[in-house]
């Protein structure tokens, strides 16, 4: 690793002012993923903002038909959460099986959205939910906020300061683990809420994506049956030494029909 | 004896209190005043010419001590690494030898190999300096896959080694074997790969070393199975140390599995710049390095052929493989697919000829070298795998036609056409108890059930037999090895009664320290919190081959009885004396010496006072002192063998592989503690399960970048794919050491891999897979669905 200084602010508006005044500052929630790439000397920011002490940004509060959690909120505290499991339980299952014990107590949900690897679960959850980002400066529609291979809306300094989930009438997540990194080989998230039905797949592909043929489908008929036939196109999917693009293609539709079906229980 | 301590006892651990109370000593705990880091600079390339190293930037980089390079190690005229057994090649011609230059001179060769060493004040510093070394690689073509190595246009990884071959090595007579498949009523032909792997033992490899300049002494600490084999090689062979001014210490060692018995160049320059720089050096493998430069194990292809007659008596075996050795003959390497391998092909049966043709080849990868088993699962599988194929080709129940071949209990000693003399064995018991315990019976009951819920269920035999308890001195002398195979012991008596127990075998998470105090304890009825085992290091332990081979009991512990038995009997001089019998009298018993048929006694740690403080003593014909010094060289290797059974289901829809049970019944001859076994077949049994489903090493096959390089990509078996084993013992004493076992440390992984991929066919068969290559990953089983799925079509 190499030198940096570390800060740890006690505000958004503290850190803000750090992320500003440092252009090579960084911003740290659980470190899951920034220290491992500081070990590997992969990064080489010149501060640290660890945003551990900022209490403002960590809890889960229900606002109406929302669920909002705070982005410094840690897996562990989603996946046992007793608001997130009665509003929708879906979210806290995918808390529940992010890494390892170790990962769930370190990782936010703040930090896995802002670096939006390709295999990360909780872009599937804010895509299929149709979830709001909300920053230090704005509000972001989930559709417009993954741009990319680990490429979001977010600009220079802006730190995601919560996620605001809508309930779901139904809703499930069903992953198929890479068998190394146990992270998303593919995933996929099925909600129907008030804006409709949503199928979010994350893994697969460069950044997560929606299933629009099998959202319609599924309006119709929420059932596994309704999507048998969708099949998806391995054209620009992942493809590694653990699974082919037409591997993951074909799991896809197995994950989405797992899905429908467990929403459905 | 008190059952609850001595041979036979489940005893808790005694070394697991400081591990887990994380008072462990390993190599980078070592608080060593004054210390320098090294860090080595290790080549990008698979393969290149070093057109030049320009250290000039890096070395002012700030805590730079020193850097070396090859070309100061050609300058100082150090050796370079060995290997240390000769293959003779089948026209009686040893093994071509490439150099093995301890950091790279001209040439690199795999991604890995060391470049440069950085010695500064602190890692961090070391690891800057290393980025500011400025390599200029001339970048060539390099051979990576290994079924291609002797191709005409593959590049050369040796000049030494034409065409990358290292040996063309057989046994048997083919022309004998050739004649009998004329006359099979049926041949199974059998194409293979047995996957490479990385062996990723929990605690990296490390060293550190200090030189003494007033003495002339190093030290070096390091990461080994085999401190003093070690230390023969860094003397004997590299660094011209002497060996009495050169003591390593092997403390506390975090798993081996085969990667830390071999000398690397990383502690081999730790202890050469010791003196150098003159402070102490530390180094640590990062893990990334670890998955790079550990040697790796396994890496075969291989074709194979059965002759059955009408029966399914098998009448000949033939193989012809082709072995990894990477890009350097490390330590063992030639060793592990010859004489570890081709002479265990006989495995339980009565396979009357056998023919073997090995070929070794050199490739721009890692150096490959034993791995848990070393050799021997790799025989296992291929005479399991064919076995069963054979089976569901002539329509015989599987473990049926394995019975029939069965070496009967009555054939012992057996002489198998491919060397090796097994001892003693019975292997039909263990068979049918395994068919029990995983009712057999019940499984096509079972496989009905599973396909309601859409899983195929299939199961597998594996029915292993190994060679361990390495080994017979003259033997593998006269096979080659570079050394002899005994082991020593020293039973060293304190005046107050407690005892010290050297070995030359090395824990590494065996649980030597439990089990051999057991041993002692039993023989000798010392209790077990008097007795300390010493072990990995060369300054207080009698020279010994260190623990590989499952040889550390059948070997070690032979060592500890012979030195019990001096003991005893010195003791009874010392107890007549004392009791005014004579010594014919005398009788040893639960710690105590007794004049047989009288009520006189004199306990054990009377008869040891007696021996240091010999004020009424038998002077005449006893020396004071009780400390004994044993060495065993066994008479044959030992033969495990057992018969494990595993189940799985799979998911056809994600050609996802659950194992749903798993059973393994062993004979490791007589038991010392059997928690200790238990979990060294728990060990053993998820190594193989995850060679067979997982683990693979790969690497880009035009770069020869390392793709399988952390633990993001390499899959390591987890306690979630397992279900509880069911285990048990079908045991025949080893007739030739004194204690009559066998061993148990290897056995795991080497019958499992075949066991679960022998039930992975078993399951895909209805549905027209013909193959599965390890490891059978999701994509792997998926791919071979599809692929029978398109053939069906057709
Ligand atoms: C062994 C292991 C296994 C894992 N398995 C999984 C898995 O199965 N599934 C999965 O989804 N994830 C997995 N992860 C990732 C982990 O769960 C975290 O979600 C992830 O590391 C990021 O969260 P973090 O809080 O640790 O972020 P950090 O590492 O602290 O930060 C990551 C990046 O986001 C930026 N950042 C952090 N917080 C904010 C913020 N509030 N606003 C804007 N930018 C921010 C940082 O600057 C940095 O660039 C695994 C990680 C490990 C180490």
């Amino acid at each position: 690793m190499y030198d940096f200084a570390y800060h740890r602010p006690k505000s958004v508006a503290d850190a803000i002012g750090l992320l500003k005044s440092k252009p090579e500052a960084r911003a740290m929630s659980g470190g899951m993923t920034l220290i491992p790439t500081l070990k590997q000397r992969l990064a080489r920011p010149s501060d640290v903002v660890d945003l551990g002490g900022v209490k403002e940004l960590a809890g889960i509060k229900v606002e109406g038909n929302n669920v909002v959690v705070g982005g410094m909120t840690r897996h562990a505290d989603v996946a046992s959460s007793a608001e997130v499991k009665a509003a929708i339980p879906a979210l806290a299952y995918l808390a529940g099986h992010i890494g390892d014990p170790q990962v769930r107590n370190r990782g936010t949900i703040g930090g896995s959205v802002a670096n939006n690897d390709p295999a990360a679960d909780y872009p599937g959850a804010v895509l299929a939910l149709n979830a709001t980002v909300s920053t230090n400066t704005r509000k972001i529609a989930a559709d417009d906020f993954f741009k990319g291979l680990f490429e979001t809306a977010l600009g220079e300094g802006e730190l995601i300061t919560g996620i605001s989930f809508p309930k779901a009438e139904k809703a499930a997540y069903v992953k198929f683990p890479n068998p190394a990194s146990r992270y998303a080989m593919v995933g996929v998230f099925v909600a129907k809420t008030a804006s409709g039905v949503r199928v979010a797949v994350t893994g697969a592909g460069a950044t997560v994506f929606r299933v629009k043929a099998m959202e319609e489908a599924l309006a119709k008929n929420f059932s596994s049956a309704a999507i048998k036939d969708i099949k998806i196109p391995a054209d620009g999917l992942n493809s590694d030494i653990h699974g082919s693009a037409e591997y993951r293609a074909h799991l896809v539709g197995v994950m989405a029909r797992r899905a429908v079906d467990a929403a459905n229980k | 004896m008190t059952a609850a301590t001595g041979i036979g006892a489940r005893v808790l651990r005694t070394e697991d209190k400081r591990f887990l109370t994380g008072t462990g000593r390993y190599v980078d705990d070592l608080p060593l005043a004054r210390a320098t880091y090294a860090y080595f600079l290790r080549s990008p390339h698979a393969h290149a010419k070093i057109k030049s190293i320009d250290i000039s930037a890096a070395a002012k980089m700030p805590g730079v001590v020193n850097i070396f390079t090859g070309k100061d190690l050609v300058d100082a005229k150090v050796g370079g690494l060995i290997c240390g057994w000769t293959v003779k090649d089948k026209h009686g011609q040893p093994h071509k030898a490439p150099a093995h230059p301890v950091m790279a001179v001209d040439t690199v060769r795999y991604v890995g190999d060391t470049v440069a060493m950085i010695v500064a004040n602190s890692h961090d510093e070391a690891k800057d300096a290393a980025e500011a070394i400025k390599v200029d690689y001339d970048v060539k073509p390099a051979t990576i896959d290994l079924a291609k190595a002797f191709d005409k246009g593959s590049a050369e990884v040796h000049p030494e080694a034409p065409g990358n071959l290292v040996y063309d090595w057989e046994i048997g007579v083919k022309a004998d074997v050739d004649a009998a498949f004329a006359k099979a009523a049926h041949v199974t032909k059998l194409d293979l790969i047995n996957n490479r792997l990385i062996p990723n033992a929990m605690e990296p490899r490390a060293a550190a070393a200090e030189y003494d300049k007033g003495t002339g002494h190093y030290t070096l600490w390091s990461t080994s199975q085999n401190p003093h084999v070690l230390r023969l090689i860094l003397s004997a062979f590299v660094l011209g140390i002497p060996e009495h001014k050169l003591r390593v210490i092997a403390p506390d060692v975090g798993g081996g599995f085969g990667s830390k018995i071999f000398c690397y160049a990383d502690e081999t320059m730790v202890c050469w710049a010791a003196s150098r720089v003159g402070r102490p050096i530390k180094w640590t493998a990062e893990r990334s390095e670890s998955f790079q430069t550990d040697c790796h194990g396994r890496d075969h292809v291989t074709h194979a052929e059965l002759a059955l007659d009408k029966d399914g008596k098998f009448l000949a075996l033939k193989v012809e493989t082709i072995a990894n050795m990477g890009a350097y003959l490390s330590t063992f390497s030639t060793a592990v697919p010859t004489y570890l391998y081709a002479t265990l092909l006989a495995g339980q049966y009565t396979t009357p000829l056998i023919y073997a043709n090995v070929k070794a080849a050199l490739t721009h990868t890692a150096p490959v070298d034993a791995y848990r088993g070393a050799g021997r699962p790799e025989a296992t599988f291929v005479i399991e795998s064919i076995v069963s194929k054979a089976a569901a080709e002539m329509k015989i129940d599987a473990a049926e036609l394995r019975r029939k071949n069965f070496i009967p209990s009555t054939a012992f000693p057996y002489q198998t056409p491919v060397a090796l003399q097994y001892d003693s064995g019975n292997y039909p018991p263990i068979i049918d108890e395994a068919m029990k315990i995983a009712d057999y019976k019940g499984f096509e009951a079972r496989r009905a059930e599973a396909k309601s819920r859409g899983k195929l269920r299939g199961i597998g035999f594996s029915s292993y037999i190994e060679a361990c308890g390495l080994a017979p001195s003259q033997v593998v002398g006269s096979l080659g090895a570079g050394v002899g195979q005994w082991e020593s012991a020293q039973i060293k008596f304190n005046p107050t009664g407690n005892v010290q127990v050297m070995t030359g075998a090395h824990s590494h998470g065996q649980g030597h320290e439990t089990t051999f105090a057991q041993l002692i304890h039993d023989k000798l009825g010392v209790p077990m919190d008097q007795i300390e085992i010493v072990h990995g290091d060369t300054a207080t332990t009698p020279f010994g081959m260190g623990t590989y081979g499952s040889r550390s009991l059948a070997v070690g512990g032979s060592a500890i009885v012979k030195a019990t038995e001096k003991i005893i009997a010195k003791g009874k001089k010392v107890a007549a004396h004392l009791m005014e019998a004579s010594v014919a009298d005398v009788e040893f018993e639960n710690g105590t010496f007794k004049v047989a048929g009288t009520d006189k006694s004199v306990p054990l740690a009377q008869v040891v006072f007696a021996a240091y403080v010999p004020h009424n003593y038998p002077h005449a014909d006893t020396e004071p002192g009780m400390d004994e010094n044993a060495f065993y060289d066994p008479a044959n290797f030992v033969y495990p063998a057992g018969t494990q059974i595993c189940e799985l289901e799979i998911d056809p829809e994600t050609g996802t592989t659950e194992i749903v049970a798993f059973t393994a019944i062993d004979d490791f001859g007589n038991i010392i503690n059997p928690m200790i076994v238990e979990g060294q077949v728990h060990g053993g049994i998820v190594q193989g399960v995850g060679q067979a489903l997982f683990e693979a090493a790969v690497y880009d096959k035009d770069t020869g970048q390392l793709i399988s390089g952390s633990f993001m990509d390499y899959t390591m078996p987890r306690a979630d794919n397992f279900p509880s084993f069911k285990l048990g013992y079908k045991t025949t004493p080893c007739p030739h050491n004194p204690l009559g076992v066998k061993g148990c440390g290897e056995a795991g992984a080497i019958a499992s891999p075949a066991a679960v991929m022998n039930a992975v066919h078993n399951a895909l068969a209805p549905i027209g897979v013909k193959h599965v290559e390890m490891p059978a990953t999701s994509l792997n089983v998926w791919q071979s669905i599809q692929g029978a799925q398109r053939q069906a079509a057709e």
